[in-house]
């Protein structure tokens, strides 16, 4: 508790006991008249007790009336309670302002510890940088080191600033990066990002980038900044709030005229006892007439839902995002980066006549000067066969493939369509992936198939998805047919397009977006790299995010940082509570402020049920909201 | 310039949306958002217009709550 709220506390206990007492002695010498002895005593028994707990209140309330705000919680506070002392009800109107400041404290205390937790939660902040200068090592800000700059991150601190490993290696813990709990090696020559602790070697980093844009310093940005994408509802309730509370003031006015008027009429002006009971309905009103349950839980909701998911690695840039993703229905993905691994690998050599092992040696040689994926593959494969490849006059043939002379022989390197130009006759081979042919002199030597494998997760990821909210699932791919059906297959995946042209892609969402049901959401999984435009027209984008890649965190609204598809299913489960909570929270507030507000205008209920409602309802909701942010993997 | 602050006792959180209101109506500021969950006000406004700016805003923020105050 802060200073503030325990002198709070310490003014209500005096109150309470001033009041209680003020109780104890009306009750043992009932005051026969408001203006007798015993009336006045109870009067300055009661108003000291008032005064102790509410001055503060009716203070607040003269003064914000001074400055035009009639509508102001503290001024219709002070009504309620001043009204019910005045019509003689002091211990009412006493209890009515201890109630509202218990309340109110405890509102204040729940919501310190609510965002206090939240944001210890998502402190990746790193305290110091240990920089190497003038041959010592200096404890400074991370702000105050520039790039170029070598800093050391002992066992057990936390890397300050994003960097590359000079000397040293270690195993990073990246879980506050990524949710992911397994360690991740680093050695020399290896990129380090901020954020991850260092948990058992010395490591020594030159810093890439300042503070202002490292890593940390822009998740954390993203995580604050989340609170102002304010989803739909938060602005409903806005609204809802703002029109909610004349409303409740206007007709306790009328309540406290009209059926008074009423009766006085109608017993020819002479009656005017019953009009107490309805001025003090009218009182009751103005108590439930603060909408706080609702404006306080509904963005503490969406903020602990966002909280929690950072936690397990899914940075979610507002909460317009998560309302959005609770009621995505159509999941539209990427293949390569997304489904796949993105990465290719020769996962078949077939050889003709010669080993295997030959069959990639040669294919490497003529490849050796190619920086195209593919060649890099068939390079990447020799290494692992530890082969040695040398090659001469390589002549890239647009479009076909590679001409070279390996070991004084002429070799072809390239698809179908090259074999057919050289009239070499070769089978002509159908499977997913990309086909790689090899003639030597002439003669065909051999093929090797080189695919993308798979994301191990993504067929139960899908496979949740569907279970999760029935999501019909589509893959856009630019690749070829039958490599995007063996994915399709394998994934479990509704539909496909294949062939498509990177704007072929934003088409091809456009068209799934019309098409979706009423109401429901489109999501688009991509990779980030050159998915950009259909990240943005999807009406929620979200990237693969290889950890610190920039393109990822810049397009999407939701980042997966740990790249892995299995957290797509966990952040549809987050959103999807999130939006529950929101939703019962919204209904028990409202709903209980209604059901007061009609007893109260029947006489059935009274400023005690007025006031535990208001009071109660905005505690439970806050401790709803509390919900959002406890996640189960 | 968007320059972000610290609010300290801000406590109700109709009342932030009631500051934020009131420090966007101020002629000259291009955005601004009171956060009641980050307990942080961001202003957003033209270089030689801020330093003005700023100190209407505190005065918003004062009318609205009398006891938050702007950590400057």
């Amino acid at each position: 508790m802060s200073k503030k709220q325990k002198k709070m506390l310490l003014r209500i206990i005096i109150s309470a006991v001033v009041w209680a007492a003020g109780l104890v002695i009306s009750h043992l010498f009932p005051a026969e008249d408001r203006f007798g002895i015993m009336g006045i005593v109870q009067f300055v028994i009661f108003t000291a007790a008032y005064l102790t707990i509410g001055w503060d209140i009716v203070w607040k309330a003269i003064r914000n009336i001074a400055h035009g705000q009639i509508f102001d919680e503290n001024f219709l506070m002070s009504i309620a309670s001043i009204g019910a002392m005045v019509i003689g009800d002091y211990s009412e109107g006493t209890a009515v302002m201890i109630f509202y400041q218990v309340g109110e404290l405890f509102q204040s205390v729940a919501v310190g510890k609510s965002r206090r937790s939240i944001t210890e939660m998502v402190d990746i902040n790193p305290e110091y940088a240990n920089v190497e200068r003038g041959g010592e090592v200096a404890e400074v800000s991370p702000e105050e080191i520039s790039a170029g700059e070598i800093i050391v991150i002992r066992p057990g601190e936390r890397i300050p600033l994003d960097g590359r490993v000079i000397s040293g290696s270690s195993e990073l813990n990246t879980a506050a990066l990524t949710g992911e709990s397994a360690l991740r090696g680093v050695h020399e020559g290896d990129e380090v990002i901020s954020g991850c602790i260092n948990t058992n070697g010395l490591l020594r980093v030159e810093v890439s980038r300042p503070y202002a844009d490292s890593t940390v310093a822009r998740i954390l940005e993203l995580v604050e900044n989340s609170s102002e994408n304010k989803a739909k509802t938060e602005n409903f309730i806005t609204k809802f709030a703002r029109i909610y509370t004349p409303i409740v003031v206007f007709s306790a006015v009328a309540l406290a005229v009209i059926p008074g008027l009423i009766s006085a009429a109608v017993s020819g002006w002479t009656d005017f006892s019953g009009w107490s009971e309805w001025v003090y309905r009218a009182l009751t009103f103005l108590v439930v007439s603060c909408p706080c349950a609702l404006v306080i839980s509904v963005p503490l909701s969406y903020f602990g839902g966002i909280g929690g998911a950072s936690r397990h690695g899914i940075m979610i840039k507002g909460a317009n995002y998560l309302e959005q993703l609770a009621k995505a229905q159509t999941f539209v993905f990427d293949k390569t980066g997304t489904l796949t691994k993105g990465s290719f690998s020769v996962t078949e050599a077939v050889p003709e006549d010669i080993t295997a092992d030959e069959l990639v040696g040669i294919c490497a040689a003529a490849e050796s000067y190619s920086t195209h994926p593919i060649a890099q593959s068939i390079i990447a494969e020799a290494q692992k066969r530890s082969l040695t490849v040398s090659a001469e006059d390589a002549e890239e043939i647009a479009g076909y493939g590679v001409k070279a002379q390996v070991g004084g022989k002429t070799v072809l390197v390239g698809n179908y369509r090259l074999m057919e130009r050289d009239n070499i006759p070769a089978p002509a081979v159908e499977l997913p992936g990309t086909v790689v042919y090899c003639a030597v002199e002439g003669r065909f030597a051999g093929y090797l198939v080189i695919s993308d494998e798979m994301k191990s997760g993504a067929p139960a990821a899908i496979a949740e998805l569907k279970a999760l909210c029935g999501a019909k699932t589509v893959m856009l791919t630019g690749d070829r047919k039958s490599a995007a059906e063996a994915v399709v297959k394998a994934a479990g995946i509704d539909e496909y397009h294949a062939e498509l042209l990177p704007d072929g892609k934003v088409a091809q969402v456009e068209a799934i977006c019309k098409a979706r049901p009423q109401k429901s959401a489109l999501a688009f999984v991509g990779d980030g790299m050159n998915d950009a435009p259909a990240l943005a027209r999807a009406d929620v984008g979200i990237a693969m995010g290889a950890m610190g890649s920039d393109a990822a965190i810049e397009a999407a609204d939701i980042v997966l940082m740990n790249d892995n598809i299995e957290s797509l299913p966990l952040a549809v489960r987050i959103s999807r509570k999130t939006h529950r909570i929101v939703m019962q929270n919204i209904i028990l507030a409202i709903g209980v402020k209604v059901l007061i507000l009609i007893l109260t205008a029947f006489g059935i209920g009274n400023m005690w049920l007025a006031v535990f409602g208001d009071v109660g309802v905005a505690v439970i909701a806050i401790l709803n909201a509390m919900r959002a942010m406890r996640i189960k993997k | 310039m968007k320059k972000t602050y610290k609010l300290i006792d801000l406590d109700c959180a109709h009342c932030a949306a009631k500051m934020e209101d009131a420090i966007k109506k101020l002629p000259g500021v291009t955005a601004a958002s009171v956060n009641f969950l980050s307990q942080k006000l961001t202003l957003e406004a033209p270089d030689e217009l801020f330093d003005d700016l700023l100190k209407q805003t505190v005065e918003c923020i004062k009318k609205v709550e009398p006891d938050c105050t702007v950590k400057l």
